[in-house]
This record gives C-alpha cells, structure tokens and sequence, in this order.
C-alpha cells in the first residue's frame, strides 16, 4: 500500500506529502511515526511533493503543530486536506 | 551495526591526528596571492590550490578568524603538507607557523621583492617534493575513536526533517557511543527549537553558553532584516520543497542530532574542540561557511543531508550526500553518496538507514571519494564578521 503522506506525531496539526503528483479528491493514505498508525484523508487542493496538508480544521491565527512543536501561526483559515504553505502559514519569530 | 570493535584506515599525522585524505595544499593568505597558488598547482600535479576572495585589510576578531579558518584548513589531518602563500611574507610566515605546531611539513612565500614568477618557482620546487613525501605515506588501521565527524543539512525541505536528517541522528547516536568527536551548528537555524537543544545539553552552564551564542545571532538578524527573512532563511529551494517557516525548517534541523546524544560543549567558529562527544559551533548556516568552519576545525569526515538538492562540496573535508527526496535522488542522482528514500516508502527503517550511512562514512574514510569530490565541488568560503578597515 502507498504511503502518500507522513505525520511526524499524532498531536501535529499538518501531513507531508512523500509522493509526486498530489491532486485534489485523491484518496490519500497517511502514517503517524511516532505512534505508528495509519490514516486516510481526501487531498482538498493540489498539493506537491514535501508541502503539507491539514489534517486539523484550522482557524486564522491559530498555532500551527508539526514535530509535537510550534512551527507558526495561522493567516488564514485552513480546512482539512488543504496545503499549508506560505500563503496561509507565517513565522512567529522574525 | 556493531561499532565496539570498528576501525578505519587513514593517515596518521605528526601529531597524533588521523586524517581520510592526503592533499598537498597550496593555501593563498589573500586575495592577490591566488594567481600565483593556482599556477603552482597547475605546475605540480598532486596539489591543490584553495583560491578565496579575502585577507585584505581585515581587523580585530574578523582578521583573527580569517588567521584561524587558513591555519586550522592547513592544520587538518587531510592534509600532508602546506605551501603558503601570501603578498607579503610577514603573514605567509605567520600561518605558516600556525600549521608548523602540527609538526607537519609547511613552507612560506612572499610575492613582495620577488613577483609572481619567482614566487611560482621556489613554491613549485618545493610543492614537487612534498608531493613525493605525501605520496609515500600509508593509510594505517585506527580506531573509530580516532575519526572526527561533523554534519550540515542543506536545500532542506520536509523529506530532510522526515528521513535523512533522522538518519544522521541515528548514526551519531551510534557514533557517540563510541567516543567519536562530532559536531553541529547553523545557529540561526535553530530558531523555534533552541530550548529542545538547551535540554540536550550535559550541564546548565553549556546551555547558557549555547543561548549566549543563539541570542548574539538573533541580534544579528533583528538588527539588519527588512522582512521576516523568507526566502533567505528560509531559503527559497526550502520552500520549494515545501518547508514554510524558521521554525518548521529548525525542528527538522534538529534531527541530526539524533535522541541520545548529549551536547558536551560549545565551539566558536573555527575553534578545535578539546575533546571527544557532540559539540555545538556557533556559524552560519549557509552550506560552504559552515563546512569551511567545521573543516578548519579539524573534522575528516561530513555528513551532509539535503532534500532539493544542494550539491556543495568542501576541498580538504570529504562531504558524504545524502537523500530522501525521491524526485532529487532521481533528477541529481550523481550528487547523491547515500539514497535513504526507501524510509519515506517505508522499505527501510531508521536503524537500516543509519547503518546504510555508516557504512559508506566507513567507504570514505579509507578512501572512496565522494561525489562532491568526483564532481570537482571545491567550496572554500571564509565567513565574514564585518566590513574591511
């Protein structure tokens, strides 16, 4: 079975995508690391290889949790299956 | 793998230092000096020259760390022997006495009085025969303890957080065990994880030198940033490949240090460390300066992980590649020593992965050159604190 993404802890708000060609309404197959446990997800947007889908509903300003750890603050509201990038995702450090 | 019994085969130098490669170096102390380096290792074939744009008119802390990234690359167990050359002899003699405290064979040359022509034939004449003298040393059986191993992601993107940083977390962790001497630094690329680093270092007081050295950083960056530093750290391949801010891009930074280890102490840059364990050099996080750094301080052997693909090199210290991006280790396959993306399809294990990377560290310890080295990648960059007097 293709594992299509990777959440590093089960707490994480966000998935890597490890395969090519991502599109929206795919059918997706996800393995939590540190717990080992597999889940399933529609992708909500094309998402390419190495950038994040959400697999939490999230609000504007949220913290967003990848590593069990704070990797920033939410800009915009983001749906469950959809990229997380640049346009909806900023440091809280600089 | 079990490492309790493990050695390799190098060069053992003057002072006990054991050493993967065996290079005669033709070390320009300036910017002017590199016509005339160049010429000698274009005459003497066995030599290589490490042309860089400094060494003029530098000052105070910037000057010493110049002084000190050129001896310690000269001081470098890779390295057999050393011909320096600077515009004026003075500071030629300076490094050169610098490398001396080794015990191994150096020579000094001033261009001033002579010109280039007479510079280029007495380093010629003596070039040739350290040549003669490198090429009749042998690689002796040493104990894993004797190897010195540093590490460097770059191009990162979240298949490096993922697997191939792990996979050098978990070799250090096996390697730690075994009294080796590692290191890691990319001081602003700990930025959102420097508390996970203070809780890994072995006693308060390196966890406040450690937060000395990340606030004297972060300084730097609020001082001259005009925006939130997107796209340079970041860096746009980062993003590319999917990394989004400091912090995402730290945490997995932060995989190369593996789960055991302990972080003994702190290094400035260029510094020796004293001692076996993990130390922290405080550097930049840019590829070239940071292995310049960790190769003037004396490391033999590099780990280098990167996801989109960055293809660095170093000219004295052999950097070992590796990947998991799967689209990278397919589109530059001949920049990549070790593939590890069997982890991200789950037909490997981290221990495999690890055991994968030691193995080739092995290979290139007793003499398999890298492709960096193979592909001619020479990167010899000095790290600047402030402007030239």
């Amino acid at each position: 079975m293709t594992t299509h993404f990777i959440v590093h802890d089960e707490g994480d708000s966000v998935g890597v995508v490890v395969v090519e060609g991502v599109k929206a309404g795919d059918a997706l197959n996800g393995w939590i690391m540190d717990q080992d446990k597999t889940i399933t997800f529609k992708a909500a947007s094309d998402i390419p290889i190495g950038h994040k889908l959400a697999i939490k509903p999230l609000k504007k300003d949220d913290t967003v949790i990848k590593y069990g750890v704070d990797i920033g603050r939410t800009v915009a509201a983001i749906k469950p299956g959809e990229h997380v990038h640049v346009h909806n995702l900023k440091t809280k450090r600089w | 793998m079990d490492l309790s019994k493990a050695t390799f085969w190098g060069y053992r130098r003057e002072n006990g230092r054991v050493g993967t490669r065996n290079h005669v170096l033709i070390l320009p102390v300036d910017d002017l000096s590199n016509a005339a380096a160049e010429a000698v290792a274009n005459n003497v074939k066995g030599t290589m020259a490490i042309p860089h744009p400094y060494g003029r008119l530098q000052f105070g802390a910037d000057l010493d760390l110049h002084f000190d990234t050129l001896i310690g690359t000269g001081a470098n167990p890779n390295v057999a022997a050393v011909i320096v050359i600077c515009i004026e002899e003075g500071w030629a003699k300076k490094v050169a006495d610098g490398i001396a405290k080794t015990g191994k064979p150096v020579c000094a040359y001033g261009i001033e009085l002579h010109g280039d022509h007479d510079t280029i034939m007495r380093a010629s004449r003596q070039a040739k025969e350290f040549v003669h003298m490198a090429s009749e040393k042998k690689r002796e059986e040493c104990p894993i303890k004797d190897l010195w191993v540093s590490c460097k992601c770059g191009e990162s993107d979240t298949t490096s957080g993922l697997a191939s940083n792990p996979t050098v977390g978990n070799a250090y962790d096996k390697l730690y065990q075994q009294g080796v001497t590692l290191v890691f630094g990319e001081t602003t690329e700990i930025t959102g994880g420097e508390q996970l680093v203070v809780k890994r270092c072995r006693t308060p007081k390196i966890g406040e030198q450690f937060m000395a050295m990340f606030n004297r950083y972060q300084d730097i960056v609020n001082a001259h940033k005009t925006n939130d530093l997107s796209e340079s750290q970041p860096t746009k391949g980062n993003i590319a490949g999917g990394l989004t801010t400091i912090e995402e891009k730290a945490l997995g930074n932060l995989q190369k240090i593996g789960k055991k280890c302990v972080v003994d102490g702190v290094l400035d840059k260029a510094e020796v460390p004293k001692g076996p364990g993990l130390w922290f050099m405080d550097s930049s996080s840019a590829a070239a300066e940071m292995v310049t750094l960790v190769a003037a301080a004396g490391f033999v052997v590099h780990f280098f992980p990167t996801g989109q693909g960055n293809i660095i090199g170093n000219p004295i210290l052999p950097v070992i590649k590796l990947s998991a991006n799967p689209r990278t280790v397919r589109t530059m396959k001949e920049h990549i020593d070790v593939d590890v993306s069997g982890l991200l399809r789950r037909e490997i294990n981290l221990d495999q992965a690890g055991d994968m990377l030691l193995d080739m560290m092995f290979r290139t310890a007793n003499g398999r050159l890298t492709s960096q080295e193979v592909l001619g990648h020479r990167e010899f960059v000095l790290t600047r604190l402030y402007e030239s007097a």
